[in-house]
């Protein structure tokens, strides 16, 4: 494979599927990023869990949109080579890890919204969907309950942990708007039953973070101003950072097998 | 004045019923028997198997660095979550290892802090820098490879759960083993630059693997002891030749050379090596290999900067077991 970017002809569903399989690359990478360096092994562990989750996933969507796309681009050649206005993930999951309440809460967002998301994509009219979606349910599940005992832990725990947590919601909440966003290339899908209307999974959503954040003594903030771009390859500058590090190598040696 | 008298007279008893203690434990080892935590022990082969187990944890903690430099930058996708998930067995290995430590009296903090605080050490190996990713091969094919060699014999160390730790340990570590040598079977089947990578990652981390051994048996400390307590079953010196005649040919089947001009094999088929720079080994020990301050700046780092994680930890559980007492007495 050359070092060039490869162009994707983003038919509907081959768009549709590379914008979830970027959100899991994107933040299975920034979770693996704490290998190492987390603030207790039990974390390394679950941290790295997690992460491997969300890269199996993504490896999954890949391949999917890869074979729907019909051209010779595959799992490697989606992820490793295009840039930064290529891809698709949310703005959220691009964020930095910043401190582990940061990383938690970006975490809590995404795992709250997936957790609904893929239950409800179990449905969806395409089989390969349906399958990758019953298995990233479960792990999304897990994910949230993961991510929900912290932010209680977190909120309910120190003085401090307290503010960070509180510092970290105020500051990603304007990230979750785009999660719930279709636009319309996903309006025909979700009309064919292949996709599932993410706004209709806001009221449960916010219930969810709702509840958590009260037992934490936490509060939402009430500004209501939400931050879009990603799905359509306009993002923070975080992310083209991200990606000359996890391109590196395929960008540096062209073509080669590893 | 009295009751000193009385303490000498207790103190002597002690050491008379310790010696048939002693003589019976003896016994057990030499009769192959397993050691468990609330057996009777001598207390220099607690401490023994404490800095032993504790050192071994921490090779494993802070060996997640050297390939977790990698992760990131892992060439494909395949790649990238192999080398996480090696690199979280790694983890698993050492939440492990500390369990079976704390078993024989000192808790995880303790040890982790003496590790912090430079008073215990960790296998001078992790002081070398993973510069290519076929240094990712590399390790996996001879940093695993010498430490699989140094813990099968492990699994029969007379101490119960340190052997039991090390049977699961070996079968991941040999997972890891032939995971890298895979990638070197890739790089050496690839471009002459994949190639030349892998020439060079074997340039780089062969003297220091073969230090991994620990010192050559003629100046090691600590062996007598541990070879009558069945801890140690082979020397260092056994356990390297052991190595060395193992991987020889594998070297030899992806047509690279190791970098040894003086290496050659006699009579009985061993492959006898040359002398090793035991300055080098000496000089990474004493703190001065090339990573050691990065890698220990990184260890304290995480464990500095989650402080106040583990502390809300511990306030929530505290309030939570206060709310639940509160709750069970209306």
């Amino acid at each position: 494979m050359s070092c060039a970017n490869i162009q994707v002809s983003e038919t509907p569903l081959v768009l549709y599927a590379l914008r979830r399989a970027d959100d899991a690359l994107i933040l299975g990478h920034r979770l693996s990023e704490w290998c190492g360096h987390a603030p207790m092994l039990e974390e390394d562990m679950a941290l790295s869990n997690i992460a491997l989750d969300l890269i199996g996933q993504a490896r999954e969507l890949y391949t999917f949109a890869a074979k729907v796309e019909g051209r010779d681009n595959d799992e490697d050649k989606l992820a490793y080579l295009r840039d930064v206005r290529q891809y698709r993930n949310l703005l959220l999951v691009e964020q930095p890890n910043g401190d582990f309440a940061q990383t938690l809460v970006r975490q809590f967002f995404y795992s709250a919204f997936a957790d609904l998301y893929w239950r409800a994509m179990m449905n969806s009219r395409d089989a390969t969907l349906a399958a990758i979606a019953a298995k990233s349910e479960k792990e999304s599940a897990y994910h949230l309950r993961h991510a929900s005992e912290w932010i209680i832990r977190l909120g309910d725990g120190t003085e401090e942990s307290h503010r960070r947590a509180q510092g970290a919601i105020d500051h990603l909440w304007a990230f979750t708007g785009e999660m719930f966003a279709a636009d319309d290339s996903e309006c025909a899908l979700i009309d064919a039953g292949i996709a599932v209307d993410p706004g209709s999974l806001r009221g449960r959503w916010l219930t969810t973070i709702t509840d958590v954040t009260r037992e934490a003594t936490l509060a939402l903030p009430r500004n209501d101003w939400m931050q879009q771009g990603g799905r359509s390859g306009r993002h923070s500058e975080h992310l083209g950072q991200l990606l000359s590090e996890l391109q590196s190598m395929q960008r540096t040696f062209p073509g080669l097998t590893w | 004045m009295y009751t000193q008298a009385l303490n000498t007279a207790e103190t002597a008893d002690r050491d008379l019923e310790d010696a048939g203690k002693a003589a019976q434990f003896q016994a057990r080892i030499d009769a192959e028997e397993r050691i468990e935590p609330n057996d009777w022990m001598p207390a220099a082969y607690r401490k023994t198997l404490t800095r032993q187990i504790s050192q071994h944890a921490h090779s494993e903690i802070v060996g997640m660095l050297p390939e977790g430099n990698w992760i990131t930058r892992a060439p494909t996708l395949r790649r990238k979550a192999a080398l996480l998930a090696k690199v979280q067995d790694e983890c698993g290995h050492g939440l492990y290892l500390y369990a079976a430590a704390e078993t024989l009296g000192s808790s995880r903090e303790e040890l982790v802090d003496a590790m912090l605080a430079g008073k215990a050490k960790y296998s001078s190996i992790f002081n070398y820098p993973t510069l290519t990713w076929a240094d990712i091969g590399t390790i996996g094919w001879l940093v695993d490879g010498a430490a699989i060699m140094n813990q099968i014999p492990l699994c029969r160390c007379s101490y119960g759960p340190y052997a039991r730790a090390m049977i699961r340990v070996c079968k991941e570590e040999s997972f890891h083993q032939r995971q890298g040598y895979e990638i070197m079977v890739t790089l050496c089947r690839g471009s002459e630059e994949q190639k030349a990578m892998a020439q060079d990652a074997l340039n780089r981390w062969w003297w220091p693997v073969l230090m991994m051994f620990g010192p050559p048996d003629a100046t090691s400390q600590h062996s007598d002891t541990s070879t009558k307590w069945k801890i140690k079953r082979f020397s260092n010196d056994e356990l390297r030749q052991k190595f060395v005649d193992a991987t020889v040919p594998q070297a030899q089947y992806l047509g690279l050379t190791i970098p040894d001009p003086g290496m050659a094999q006699d009579a009985d088929g061993h492959w006898r090596y040359s002398e090793i720079d035991w300055t080098e080994f000496k000089q990474v020990l004493a703190g001065n290999g090339p990573c050691n301050r990065d890698r220990m700046a990184a260890r304290r780092k995480a464990h500095e900067e989650g402080a106040w994680v583990r502390e809300a930890a511990a306030s929530y559980a505290a309030k939570r077991a206060q709310r639940q007492t509160a709750q069970a007495a209306e």
